[in-house]
């Protein structure tokens, strides 16, 4: 068995090994590799800096600890956003395993920036029905939400007061690790004309990109370098930028492993012909 | 480096662990932690759906209800949530095959009103807006002579992109579209176009292969921040 050949066959648990190594290297000894920003990510930054303070923003956390890596990042850097802009967050909840991320995120960042709770900001909790949800919000919130998430009557909370439907809401931006950002599209966009923006998994990113050419979402934050982005544009760097670093190494060591696995392919599949003939 | 003392930090770690053992080979402790995972997630999803669907939308309605009606109030429409709550027993007979036929009825009911519901947005959202944004961009169109011609008169990579951008999306979406169509066979011009649509597909695919592979290491790196920072207490 030559040099190629074996490389062929190399054990994948060494591949592991440099994986877990590029990862846990450059987050102890950061590299602080640059990061730039993108129009996608750019574009939700510049939708909440438009916003008139003291509008609404709601932010849907529809994801579950499965995918909290890359979504609790950038939940945190736009909350962050909201507050500095002084921009009220409503907060809901449409999947199920994401109240508990929700509320422990909702609570440390607005103890962070010194946000009230029912002034600043409202966790309105979790709510089954999805699509329904999303269309009885456009009529009256009061319907899918009556009270928030500690039992509180919404007409009690200062910040619901003057908010009735989505006409009281500046943007809507869900955070999603699986296809609400869709269902947000075609009910609270197509129905109502709300504008919506989206975070999504990487693994979602390139399926939302249609959403942005035509212009149903008005921005997309896609996966950790997203939130990193997000960081850099907010100037709070946090999770996502110390992440980068560690992606970027990995990326490069998986992009070295196709070429030189290709590489070995074809050296010896042409060894094998050269042998046959 | 601060270890932490938080017990529960502690579990989350080893069954972190637990789990990450399965790379070196399937093992003991891999298979307490994911069905340890399973088991907490069923339980977990229980009790939500039960405290968030059934109990206000079902449970709480009745109660009210036949409590009205049984103290003289007569009949009120919180005892509408009979209907969804007999029909969600009858998906129920799935499990007695002599009258398994009966949820039949429920599931139709349930295709029957979701479809209503999706059907208008969906159509909207996926097929009008994207046919609409295949070929205008807001209110101007992707492709227009106007473009090359501003191009050749200021040449910049912001305006050859402008020119091409949208041409080039146009012929994508039409090959691809053309692979996808399976009632001419694909040969001649026909098999031509639809291999130019092979081209556009593998390179979709590419960009979400890449995107995978950036969502799969970012949630390692999520679970190696927290054993060393949250458990080890080695980084800030």
């Amino acid at each position: 068995m030559n040099l190629y050949e074996k490389f062929l066959h190399i054990d994948r648990r060494y591949i592991f090994i440099f994986v877990a190594l590029g990862v846990i290297i450059p987050l102890i000894w950061p590299l602080g590799l640059a990061v730039t920003t993108s129009p996608p990510v750019e574009n939700v930054y510049k939708a909440i800096e438009e916003l008139e303070p003291g509008t609404p923003v709601l932010v849907s956390v529809d994801y579950d600890p499965s995918t909290q890596p890359e979504l609790s990042p950038m939940t945190v850097a736009v909350l962050r956003h909201c507050f500095y802009r002084d921009l009220p967050v409503i907060i809901t909840v449409l999947h199920p395993g994401g109240p508990g991320l929700a509320l422990e995120i909702s609570d440390r960042i607005s103890k962070e920036m010194g946000a009230t709770y029912g002034e600043d900001y409202v966790f309105l909790g979790y709510k089954v029905g999805g699509s329904a949800v999303i269309l009885s919000m456009g009529q009256d919130f009061q319907v899918s939400f009556p009270a928030d998430y500690f039992n509180t009557p919404i007409d009690d909370i200062p910040l619901m007061k003057n908010v009735r439907n989505y006409n009281d809401v500046g943007l809507v931006i869900t955070m999603s690790g699986s296809t609400y950002p869709e269902v947000w599209v075609a009910y609270a966009h197509e129905r109502y004309g709300q504008k919506i923006a989206a975070g999504v998994t990487a693994v979602m990113a390139a399926d939302y990109y249609p959403f942005l050419q035509t212009g149903q979402l008005v921005g997309l934050i896609g996966g950790l370098k997203g939130a990193a982005e997000y960081e850099k544009l907010i100037e709070r760097p946090d999770d996502g930028l110390k992440g980068m670093d560690a992606q970027t190494i990995v990326h490069l060591f998986v992009v070295l492993m196709i070429l030189l696995g290709n590489l070995a392919f074809f050296f010896v599949k042409r060894a094998k012909k050269r042998e046959a003939a | 480096m601060h270890i932490s003392t938080d017990i529960w930090i502690w579990i989350a770690a080893i069954l972190t662990l637990c789990i990450y053992s399965f790379l070196y080979k399937d093992n003991p402790f891999y298979k307490f932690a994911e069905h340890l995972l399973v088991g907490v997630s069923a339980g977990y999803f229980f009790v939500i759906y039960f405290w968030n669907l059934v109990v206000p939308n079902l449970l709480t309605p009745l109660k009210t209800g036949f409590g009205t009606l049984f103290s003289g109030g007569g009949f009120t429409g919180d005892l509408a949530a009979l209907v969804p709550g007999i029909l969600g027993l009858i998906i129920l007979t799935r499990l007695i095959p002599k009258i398994a036929w009966m949820s039949r009825w429920a599931i139709g009911f349930y295709f029957g009103a979701f479809q209503g519901i999706i059907i208008t947005g969906y159509m909207q959202a996926y097929i009008l807006a994207q046919i609409y944004g295949t070929f205008m961009k807001g209110a101007d169109p992707v492709f227009s002579i106007a473009y090359f011609g501003n191009f050749f008169g200021d040449p910049s990579w912001g305006k050859v992109l402008l020119a091409v951008s949208g041409p080039l999306m146009i012929v994508g979406v039409i090959c691809t579209l053309t692979y996808f169509f399976f009632s001419t066979e694909h040969k001649g011009f026909v098999g031509g176009v639809a291999k130019i649509g092979i081209v556009f597909l593998m390179i979709g695919f590419g960009a979400s292969f890449g995107y995978t592979v950036m969502a799969r290491v970012s949630l390692l790196i999520g679970r190696l921040q927290f054993l060393l920072r949250d458990w080890l207490g080695i980084i800030s």
